[in-house]
């Protein structure tokens, strides 16, 4: 039985409790992140109405959850790099490699697991499955035509997209283009754009034959036909754009149930250009969001693309069902993106830029790493791990971070004592 | 830093003068300096003369140092060790290219005016410049050499130079040592003498712009006129058995050198045609680079004995890689006090123990000093000597000698000993040392764990200790080293010991707990079903260590009888309070509070388990907030490895003496099951041909952004992963929940439902890169299927589990789909590998200030809280500050 507990002392009522562990609250407050704070005052309030608290146990409560925050700080000289990376290498091994369909999307394959974290830190230009997530305004998101809509707009659809015949016509020198009307009708493209789109090669006069068949009459220099050419300007009229975003390849739409109960829709893509996209009408700009950790260094700052990384880490890792605790990708994240640029983790990002010349040599280009070194008369200041460990010092981290040394003077032990 | 020096350490390096590296410096030598640090000019490629004897002068001359044992150095009077070696030098005939530097040298060709060896940029902007420089150097290092880079850029584009109108012809580099200017006459090479004057006209300002620096690295430098010799402590030469001398690769390097310099400096004095003369010179240059760097592009690489023989090394090459002086001699050395053996199981042992063979430990030593305390003590081990355990090795006196126990007279040494000697003695019991398995991922790879000597040959360890070390049994080496000095001891014990890794700072939960039999015996232990007789008590605590009264049994008559849950209790905190899912928390076995009839929810109030088993959940390596996770967070390292050494025991007892085992019967299916388990097939095997036979007719409708042949196998293998799940949970449903593999699944001991499908009914689709198997032959796996058959059958689905047996065409897919794990992981070992070293490098040097700030060494603030909360994620509650509902539990939860 605790000795905490008296059942007359019982309270369920809050603000009589709060009032008789004020102190103690204040002293809560002072100490604790307000985070913790108003879960605890939220803690103790529920449980107070339903258990019932008496005030030693209530200021038990409060008294434990300090010192537990306490106890759990990290303590000075804690070597937080090495941690992290040994966090997030262990479980490296047991990532798969292969690139999966993604979850319950089967229209996609998306880079995932160790090949696609390594992408990350690498902090690869672009990555191998560059895909948007892109979220609708109030206007288009609950609606799944004016979601289809928007997707149509995102889209890159060219003429061969949406035609189910292209060839040339070598008697009246001619290319003619067949429309599917299935696909004119996915695409939200009608045959007249089309046309223009046709006329806008600056080929030679459309024509409309029937009612999906267009004709470019090819102007021809005199007596000139080259077969190859020829082929060329097919190519040119399958390439021509109709509409859409350059790099987006694919776009399909998906919906999500909201925690109000009702239908979100979404677009997914295959490809990605945030800053085209962001200026898409229907587009919510806020949320919509890449796989591309520069391009969102590029459009919306360091400070994104910080965000980003870390939550494209933690999916990395959370698919693959490891667990790791987000502060150590927080670090990783912090490191790359901390001069304000996004830097690789390796030779030509932050190990390159290191100041120290020893470490940059003991990790790749020794040789080259050296020679520069030499040229620009550099210093080694010795002040890192990898340096102290070649010289044989003390490394800077852990205990060997003191710098004073206690010299007790002992008293010696007297003769009879022993 | 002297201070961190032990004294003991000291003593032992009192031969040599002791220095603090404060700092070290880059840069190039002079020729001057060359000159000056030299001792010796080498005018001569020969050796040794006809008696063997080094020829003054050439490559072995003693006055480069003592580098055999009895040799005296002729130049500081040293004997081979203490003698540090020096240098000698080369007067080149003609200077030639440092390759190193080939690329700097291009750069600073293009960027200056070859008449006036200025930068070719206006003076204003010069100035403007320099200064700007002055003020980022040190600040900004990154920046600075941006600026650099610019500067080089943009007069290496300027033809006109602003300082005295020369025109200046475009430069071309042809790696890896010439250059060439491309006049309107055609290409012009330049030779190194040309390159040199035109270095040694740029002054000192317009260097420091292009990145340099002046007092340490003069352009001109980076040409040699002079080229040192190192001490032949750098290039020793091996005497073979057969008494023939084998010289190092750089001797034969420099000996080139000196050859071909001699041959240049002839048909220079003997005035020999042009082209002669600058056949040798290119020559020397050959040499001189290869000496530097014998992996050069676009030049052979020079070899041993002609073209035939082993390429040489050069200097680079001694630096360079895994194996080169930096990775493989700097950043990690090879040490002494170590040991590795073969490692095998011991229950018996504390967590914190490791058993070491005698053997082992005759070897090992501790360095002991003496004092009145322990010189009895001593006495004895040095009595003993190296042969017997416990013994010594070596006693070293007060002045610093090391006396080898073999060949001493040990009765005399023994009672000489005296305050001030120091005991080589054996490792005994009790003594701290470090633990290792590689691969040494994380810092759980390498603990400290407490002596305990054993006979046997291999080193022991308990059995709850394999999470973190990722050990098993099956033929497993691991590494042992000794702690030397006192400070290092202090630390191990304080800071490396077992039980304070039983948290990992990867998630906060437990990475050292129970597994495999553990978990059954702990789950069979506190069963409801399990009541135990006096006997059975008294055994199973003895097996625990316990001592302390038997509690009253909970059944008094016809017998006293006592169950798990009572004996489990006896070990836990007296206080502890917790409620909570067990594994088995799951199926037909749910229950959603304590209200559980499955006994699968685990109350624990004051320390009284009063419901629930336990299990994985409960006692779990790699757990969150279970059982163990929060006995460990709040009663400690110390508790939690009590525990380990007693609870735990009795489960291993209590297993031993249930007699778990499994048998073929645990995975035999009754007759009507496999009928319905093909029933479920035959279904799923009539929509696989019902959905062919679509694709053949075309009707079949393809995922947008797929073609038809990838929306068909999606199509089939969803439908067949759907009738695996089907068997899975009915095979489930028909196994007796309590048969012993059963159990296993459940707790969480060892194995899932899946595999208890794929022994008892089937293995499913095999599958290769995610798809069905269908490489092999042509359009098929194996002959004995028709071409372009697309059925279950010839695309690696297996009908039959384990315990039916495999048809030989399935033992074939079931092959090719095993071999492709074994491939992964392989391949994904080394990419991980590489993955982590990277990271490891790019983030080691970060730590926690004692503001709590996390920052590089060089003061450079990267978190201004560490994680944003300054929470370590060892200390969290599976990432969280504070669990506060558990404190809430804690508290409250005897009466919730």
């Amino acid at each position: 039985m605790s000795k905490l507990y008296d059942p007359q002392l019982l309270i369920h009522d809050w603000e009589k409790l709060s009032k008789l562990i004020e102190p103690e609250l204040e002293e809560a407050k002072r100490r604790l992140p307000k985070r913790i704070y108003d879960e605890l005052v939220e803690k103790l309030q529920k449980v107070a109405s339903e258990y019932g608290l008496t005030p030693d146990e209530a200021k038990e409560i409060v008294k434990q959850v300090i010192d537990e925050y306490e106890i759990s700080l990290v303590e000075p000289g804690e070597p937080v790099g090495t941690v992290a990376a040994q966090s997030i290498g262990e479980p490296g091994t047991q990532m798969t490699l292969r690139t999966f369909h993604f979850a319950g999307v089967r229209e996609f394959n998306v880079t995932l697991g160790l090949p696609r974290f390594i992408e990350l830190v690498d902090a690869k230009k672009e990555p191998s499955t560059p895909m948007m997530t892109v979220y609708l305004d109030e206007e288009h998101r609950y609606d799944l035509e004016k979601a289809k809509q928007v997707a149509r707009a995102i889209e890159y659809t060219r003429v061969e997209n949406v035609a189910k015949e292209v060839y040339i016509d070598m008697a009246t020198l001619s290319i003619v283009v067949v429309l599917d009307p299935v696909m004119l009708e996915d695409k939200g493209v009608t045959v007249e754009q089309v046309k223009r789109v046709l006329e806008r090669l600056k080929l030679g006069p459309v024509r409309k034959e029937d009612d999906y068949t267009l004709v470019i009459e090819l102007q021809v220099k005199e007596g000139y036909i080259n077969i190859m050419e020829l082929n060329k300007l097919k190519e040119r009229v399958l390439n021509a754009k109709i509409k859409g975003i350059k790099k987006i390849k694919r776009v399909i739409v998906q919906s999500r149930r909201l925690p109000d109960g009702r239908e979100e829709y979404y677009l997914l893509t295959d490809g990605s250009a945030l800053k085209e996209v962001l200026e898409v009408k229907g587009v919510d700009p806020r949320r919509t969001i890449t796989n591309n950790i520069r391009e969102i260094e590029q459009v919306l700052g360091i400070e994104a693309a910080r965000y980003a990384l870390i939550t494209e880490m933690k999916k990395v890792l959370d698919e693959q069902g490891l667990d790791v605790d987000i502060r150590h990708l927080i670090l990783v994240a912090d490191i790359m993106t901390q001069t304000g640029r996004v830097r690789q983790i390796g030779r030509h990002g932050v190990s390159g830029e290191k100041p120290s010349v020893l470490a940059r040599a003991a990790f790749e280009m020794t040789v080259q790493n050296l020679f520069d070194a030499a040229a620009r008369g550099e210093v080694d200041k010795l002040l890192g791990v990898t340096e102290n460990v070649i010289i044989g010092g003390i490394v800077p981290v852990g205990t060997g971070m003191t710098e004073i040394y206690m010299r007790p003077q002992v008293e010696p032990v007297r003769r009879e004592e022993r | 830093m002297t201070a961190a020096v032990p004294p003991l350490v000291r003593r032992q390096r009192a031969l040599v003068e002791e220095k603090i590296i404060k700092e070290i410096k880059f840069g190039i030598l002079s020729p001057e300096e060359i000159r000056r640090m030299s001792v010796v000019a080498i005018t001569t490629d020969q050796l040794y003369d006809r008696d063997g004897r080094p020829v003054p002068g050439g490559l072995m001359d003693p006055r480069l140092g003592a580098a055999i044992p009895g040799m005296v150095c002729e130049t500081c009077g040293n004997d081979f060790r203490r003698c540090p070696g020096h240098f000698g030098r080369i007067e080149l005939a003609r200077p030639v290219i440092n390759v190193g530097f080939a690329r700097h040298i291009y750069d600073i060709l293009r960027a200056t005016c070859r008449q006036c060896g200025r930068i070719k940029l206006p003076e204003k902007e010069l100035k403007r410049y320099l200064k700007l420089l002055e003020r980022l150097k040190d600040k900004w290092p990154l920046l600075a050499k941006a600026l650099v880079n610019e500067v080089k850029q943009r007069a290496a584009k300027t033809p006109e130079c602003p300082h005295c109108g020369t025109h200046n012809y475009k430069i071309v580099f042809e790696k890896p040592y010439r250059y060439y200017e491309e006049r309107p006459t055609g290409r012009v090479f330049l030779n190194p003498q040309e390159v040199r004057a035109r270095l040694e006209k740029i002054p000192d300002d317009d260097v420091k712009l292009l990145g340099l620096d002046p007092k340490e690295a003069r352009p001109e430098w980076m040409v040699f006129t002079v080229l040192p010799v190192p001490p032949i402590h750098v290039r020793p030469s091996i005497v073979l058995e057969t008494g023939i001398r084998a010289e190092d690769d750089l001797t034969h390097k420099l000996a080139d050198i000196v050859r071909t310099n001699i041959k240049l400096r002839e048909s220079i004095e003997n005035g020999m045609p042009q082209s002669v003369i600058e056949e040798w010179w290119n020559l020397l240059q050959y040499h001189v680079a290869t000496y530097i760097d014998n992996e050069l592009p676009k030049i052979p690489v020079a070899r041993q004995r002609g073209s035939l023989g082993r390429p040489l090394k050069g200097l680079a090459q001694r630096l360079k890689g895994k194996e080169g002086r930096f990775r493989g001699n700097l950043s990690g050395k090879r040490v002494n006090y170590s040991a590795r053996t073969v490692i095998s199981p011991d229950p018996n042992i504390s967590i914190n123990e490791v058993g070491v063979p005698v053997e082992i430990a005759k070897v090992l030593t501790v360095a002991v000093r003496v004092t009145p305390y322990n010189v009895e003590e001593l006495r004895k081990y040095v009595l003993n000597g190296p042969d017997k355990w416990p013994g010594a090795n070596f006693v070293i006196t007060p002045d610093g000698r090391k006396i080898d126990l073999r060949f001493a007279d040990r009765k005399t040494i023994a009672e000489s000993l005296a305050e001030g000697y120091i005991v080589e003695r054996h490792l005994k019991d009790g003594d701290i040392v470090l633990f290792n398995r590689q691969p040494s991922l994380h810092r759980m790879s390498i603990m400290a764990h407490i002596v305990r000597v054993l006979p046997g040959r291999t080193f022991r360890l308990n059995l709850l200790v394999c999470p973190p070390y990722n050990a098993d049994f099956d033929g497993d080496e691991m590494n042992l080293h000794v702690p030397r000095t006192e400070e290092a001891q202090a630390e191990a014990r304080e800071l490396m010991l077992v039980q304070f890794h039983i948290l990992t700072p990867r998630y906060g939960g437990v990475i050292i707990g129970g597994l495999q039999d553990y978990v059954s015996g702990a789950y069979l232990l506190t069963s409801k079903a399990t009541l135990l007789d006096l006997d059975d008590v008294v055994d199973l605590l003895a097996a625990a260590k316990y001592e302390g009264e038997i509690p009253e049994p909970v059944i008094l008559s016809p017998k006293k009888k006592w169950t798990g849950k009572q004996l489990v209790s006896l070990f836990l905190p007296k206080d502890f309070t917790y409620f909570g899912k067990a594994k088995i928390n799951a199926g037909r076995f749910a229950c959603a509070n304590e209200l559980c009839w499955n006994d699968s929810y685990v109350v624990i109030k004051n320390g009284e388990l009063l419901e629930g088993v336990f299990d994985k959940k409960a006692i779990g390596a790699e757990q969150t907030e279970s059982v163990l996770h929060q006995i460990t967070k709040e009663y400690g390292f110390d508790t939690a490895r009590r525990l380990m050494d007693t609870l735990f025991k009795m489960f291993l007892r209590y297993i031993e003496k249930y007699g778990f085992t499994m048998t073929l019967d645990d995975v035999a299916l009754p007759k009507e099951a496999y009928e319905k388990i093909r029933e479920i097939l035959k279904e799923a095997e009539k929509k696989v041909y019902e959905l062919i036979e679509e694709y053949k007719q075309g009707k079949l409708e393809p995922v947008p952004g797929r073609t038809l042949e990838e929306t068909l196998e999606l199509r089939i293998i969803e439908v067949l992963t759907q009738a695996r799940r089907e068997v899975e949970a009915y095979v489930a449903d028909v196994l007796d929940p309590f048969n012993n593999v059963f159990i296993m699944a459940r707790t969480g001991a060892r194995g899932n439902e899946l595999n208890i499908t794929q022994m008892a009914a089937l293995l499913g689709q095999q599958s290769v890169r995610g798809e069905r198997i269908s490489r092999g032959f042509r359009d098929r796996f194996l002959a004995h299927y028709k071409p372009g058959d697309l059925g279950p059958a010839a695309r690696g689905f297996v009908y039959h589990g384990f315990y039916e047996g495999l048809t030989p065409t399935e033992v074939f897919f079931h092959a090719a789909g095993g071999r492709e794990g074994l491939v992964d992981t392989a391949v994904r070992t080394s990419q991980s590998g590489y993955m982590q070293r990277r990271l490891i490098n790019a983030l080691q040097d970060l730590r926690v200030e004692y503001d709590g700030t996390v920052r590089l060494p060089d003061g450079t603030l990267v978190q201004i809280k560490y994680g944003e909360d300054g929470v370590d994620p060892m200390k969290s509650a599976h990432g969280k500050a504070v669990n506060i509902d558990r404190v809430v539990e804690r508290v409250i939860g005897w009466r919730m």
